[in-house]
């Protein structure tokens, strides 16, 4: 095709961005103050809706002109709801605040916006350098992360596609629509990019099989289903900047030659669906998707699908039996989506961080990217990092940075004075790893090798309290009913696998169980048909390598270390120090199970307690009476007076609940 | 094309492009399977009995999904395939019912055709597990099923496509509460009147013949 200067693609993108700073400056350039909110999913649950709505109240009652940004989510979920205020009349630096409630929100419009007093003790810090107030970019959870992927979430309205196109969006689309498809896909090899999804594929060649396929009808697919327990990174990626994955999904259509896409969403994701729905319409229109890509030949149609919610319906061939509307079961592979996918069509199918990896590695070059991370893990790591830590959240590294690091120094370790006992990576289908474990690289080959996995990218940091074999039921619990049905050793073998860690939490573990576990997991791992099966047993199996003497507490002293497993432990009331005539537990106790001892002090019939913990909490620090054990049979047996005392002293009020 | 491949040290002249298991089959190897119907495009490749260790692969794979080629060598006996396939067995059998003497299949039962050859005991005691309910489910007009001796090898179901007409067969519910299900009405409405395909295919006994 002939194209003179005024009609590249990136002669027109420069227009049509033009257009969007001019607009974006006729908002935003003004000296009325900026409220930067975050509106993702995490944000909202916070509560920042609530907040949102304080602040317009507020800033019209005081008549006050200003500026309100929704974005999506930076990752900072310790912190939501997030609220970065812009008040340049102020002289004081764009601010980070923490937990900004609607009275908080109510009290910075009232003392800041119309004060010009900042409240320095709500402050987390200031956005960028400067000599009033420190900056966030001094705390390790900020300085040490390195975005890529989220580079522009919380920066950019994720419903406004004029913000990513004056943060340069769509430039590596322009500029791949200058390049040939080999020169794009020569580019995503060399960047050692691999995929983001789990199993760590070399994204380059996929790409590679795919467009050398012959056959008519291509399909490029972005996967987010994202089914894993306690990961939510690609959710709030498409709930915070949508339109870096449409540019990578566009770009790898580019690549191989395909002209129809499909983004397929859970719907369980609601916010994402909407979000990615109305950024697909808003770069068609233009024209930066659909027919005639920034004036070129290129076609791409993009469908959102909505997928029902099965965790099994994320792997790539259940994804694609799914959309063609049959039961979303696994089919053995190869073929490979790469050469007989959607519909039989060559189909790529790339997880939502892989494609928003790529813009970036067009734009700034594959040697930049490979310079990220490990040798053979380019790139970074975004994880998303819950359990007992002080500041959880997502979190993008890169790549060879460990465990220790990631936990301890940038997510703050654990909370309180509790040790580390555990991490979890890679939700069900990874591992539990322990203490000895803290100077792993995380790349994907380290932690393969540890018996965990990448996985999706769940993080889950487990206290002293904790119990791995408890956590390996829940996992099983969770992919037992997540198995298709479809193979035998998904199907009854991780049914066997539960219903022996069940056992054993309970107390009915036999010592034979630790051997008919680990011989069952490894045939399920090596005889499932797909990776669900094949992964399954992996909380399993590392928690009997790495937890061998936990098991071992449970099965033979029906002791849980952690003292998770109820069945195991028991509460009871050390009368050395509980207070006579203090009630404090007795009213929390949802049955009935706190009684009065003979010296007015209380004892727990152990017969009625449920083990729910609230009279510990309820215990005044200052008697700090309750105590909990493991195993159970260490509790004193404190016996209920046969006729209650209260009833005794008081015997002409009878208990209004007596039978 | 005709090629040449070698499983158990014979070496077979086969079909390329057949799969690995037809072609023993082919030539009297035996390799357990449940799942595999001749003339499947697509193998289910579900029952995961008929592993093989073929030369180059890290792993025992199903023999059913490997296509032949010139030159492979395969072996269907070693030790690693023998554990994978007992393992499966083990797994089918402990949530199976049990009960040969009172079953039709007896004798001609192709779990007991399989424990006899992999040598397992048809009660694996460490692995209890429950039993659907009910036990037998009489709602079709011509025959009762048996859940609890159904293997969900699938072959039913194929039958049931092959069979002219509408499909009546398909499996319903997930992971292990996984079941038969086949249409009532529609067999009320005479689709199943002179086919027997699903019964006559059930290799356990799990659908019968009601004795009108
Ligand atoms: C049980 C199971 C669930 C999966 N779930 C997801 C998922 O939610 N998102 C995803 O991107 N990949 C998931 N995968 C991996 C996909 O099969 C596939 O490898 C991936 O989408 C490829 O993209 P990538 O190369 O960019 O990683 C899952 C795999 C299995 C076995």
């Amino acid at each position: 095709m002939n194209q003179t200067p005024e009609n590249t693609p990136e002669s027109r993108l420069a227009a049509i961005r033009r257009r969007a700073e001019d607009q974006r400056r006729a908002r935003m350039d003004t000296d009325a103050p900026k409220i930067h909110i975050g509106l993702a999913t995490c944000g909202i649950a916070s509560g920042a809706l609530d907040t949102k709505q304080a602040f317009e109240q507020a800033l019209a009652e005081q008549g006050i002109e200003a500026l309100i940004h929704t974005v999506g989510c930076a990752g900072h979920c310790y912190a939501e709801p997030v609220v970065i205020i812009d008040h340049p009349q102020s002289g004081f630096p764009p601010i980070f605040y923490h937990q900004v409630t609607a009275g908080k929100a109510k009290m910075l419009v009232k003392l800041f916006l119309a004060g010009g007093d900042p409240r320095l003790e709500h402050v987390y810090g200031a956005t960028v350098e400067n000599d009033l107030i420190p900056s966030v970019m001094e705390f390790p959870r900020f300085n040490r992360e390195k975005r890529v992927v989220m580079e522009k979430c919380g920066r950019v309205d994720p419903e406004d596609i004029d913000d990513y196109l004056a943060e340069g969006g769509y430039g590596a689309l322009a500029r791949a629509l200058a390049m040939t498809p080999e020169e794009i896909v020569a580019a995503i090899e060399a960047s050692g990019l691999r995929g983001r999804g789990g199993a760590g594929f070399p994204t380059g060649r996929k790409w590679r099989l795919a467009a050398a396929a012959t056959a008519e009808g291509k399909v490029v697919i972005c996967n987010a289903d994202e089914g894993d327990p306690g990961a939510y990174m690609d959710r709030t990626l498409l709930e915070s900047n949508p339109h870096q994955m449409l540019e990578g999904l566009a770009i790898c259509a580019r690549a191989v030659g395909a002209r129809q896409a499909v983004v397929y969403v859970r719907a369980e994701y609601p916010l994402a669906v909407r979000i990615v729905t109305r950024a697909i319409a808003q770069a068609e229109a233009l024209g930066l998707l659909g027919q005639g890509i920034l004036g070129t030949d290129m076609n791409l149609d993009i469908e959102v699908f909505q997928g029902s919610g099965a965790f099994v319906c994320g792997e790539e061939t259940a994804l694609i039996r799914s959309i063609e509307g049959y039961r979303g079961m696994p089919v053995h592979r190869p073929p490979y989506p790469a050469q007989k996918g959607l519909h039989g069509r060559p189909t790529v199918i790339n997880n939502v961080k892989t494609l928003a990896s790529v813009p970036p590695i067009i734009e700034k070059g594959p040697d930049w990217y490979a310079a990220i991370g490990t040798e053979k893990s380019s790139g970074t790591a975004i994880f998303s990092v819950v359990g007992d830590v002080v500041h959880p959240g997502l979190v993008e590294i890169p790549m060879g940075v460990t465990l220790r690091e990631l936990i301890f120094d940038i997510c703050g370790g654990v909370p309180g004075r509790k040790g580390f006992k555990a991490v979890q990576i890679g939700g069900p289908s990874g591992g539990c790893l322990s203490e000895a474990f803290l100077d792993t690289p995380i790349d994907f080959d380290s932690l393969t090798e540890a018996g965990a996995m990448m996985g999706s990218g769940g993080m889950v940091v487990m206290s002293q309290d904790s119990c791995p074999v408890d956590v390996a039921r829940f996992f099983l619990d969770f992919t037992q009913k997540e198995s298709c049905g479809k193979c035998t050793f998904c199907r009854i073998g991780t049914w066997h696998l539960l219903e022996i860690l069940e056992r054993i939490t309970v107390g009915e573990g036999r010592e034979e169980d630790v051997e008919l576990l680990q011989q069952l997991g490894e045939d399920i791992k090596d005889g499932s048909l797909c990776g669900l099966g094949k992964t399954a047993p992996n909380p399993v199996l590392t928690s009997l390598k790495y937890f061998a003497d936990e098991y071992a507490a449970h099965i033979r002293e029906k002791r849980c270390p952690g003292m998770m497993c109820r069945a195991l432990t028991a509460y009871y009331i050390d009368l050395e120090k509980c207070a006579r005539g203090c009630d404090a537990c007795v009213g929390c106790c949802p049955t009935d199970a706190v009684f009065t001892t003979s010296t007015r002090k209380k004892g727990i019939d152990q017969a009625l307690c449920v083990k729910c913990g609230e009279c510990m909490v309820a215990c005044p620090p200052e008697y700090d009476a309750v105590r909990k054990v493991s195993p159970a049979s260490l509790a004193p047996i404190i016996e209920r007076p046969v006729k209650p005392v209260a009833e005794a002293e008081a015997s002409a009020t009878p208990a209004k609940d007596a039978p | 094309m005709m090629v040449e491949i070698t499983v158990d040290g014979r070496v077979l002249t086969v079909q390329a492009g057949q799969s690995l298991l037809e072609a023993c089959l082919a030539n009297d190897i035996y390799v357990p399977n449940l799942c595999h119907l001749p003339g499947m495009a697509d193998p289910p490749a579900s029952c995961r009995l008929c592993f093989v260790e073929v030369d180059g692969m890290p792993q025992p794979v199903t023999s059913c999904t490997v296509a032949v080629t010139g030159g492979l060598v395969a072996r269907t006996d070693t030790p690693a395939v023998r554990r994978l396939q007992r393992s499966a067995l083990r797994l089918l059998l402990s949530v199976h019912e049990v009960d040969c003497k009172n079953c039709p299949a007896n004798k001609r039962c192709e779990l007991q055709r399989l424990a006899r050859f992999l040598k397992v005991g048809l009660k694996p005691k460490d692995l209890p597990a429950p039993r659907k309910t009910p036990a037998v489910d009489d709602t079709h007009p011509c025959f009762s099923f048996y859940p609890n001796r159904c293997v969900l090898c699938g072959k039913c179901v194929e039958a049931c496509r092959r069979a002219p007409g509408e499909t009546v067969m398909a499996f319903s519910r997930r992971g292990f509460e996984t079941i038969l299900y086949f249409d009532v009405n529609a067999a009320e409405a005479g689709r199943c009147e002179n086919c027997q395909a699903c019964v006559e295919i059930c290799p356990v006994g799990a659908l019968v013949m009601k004795a009108d």
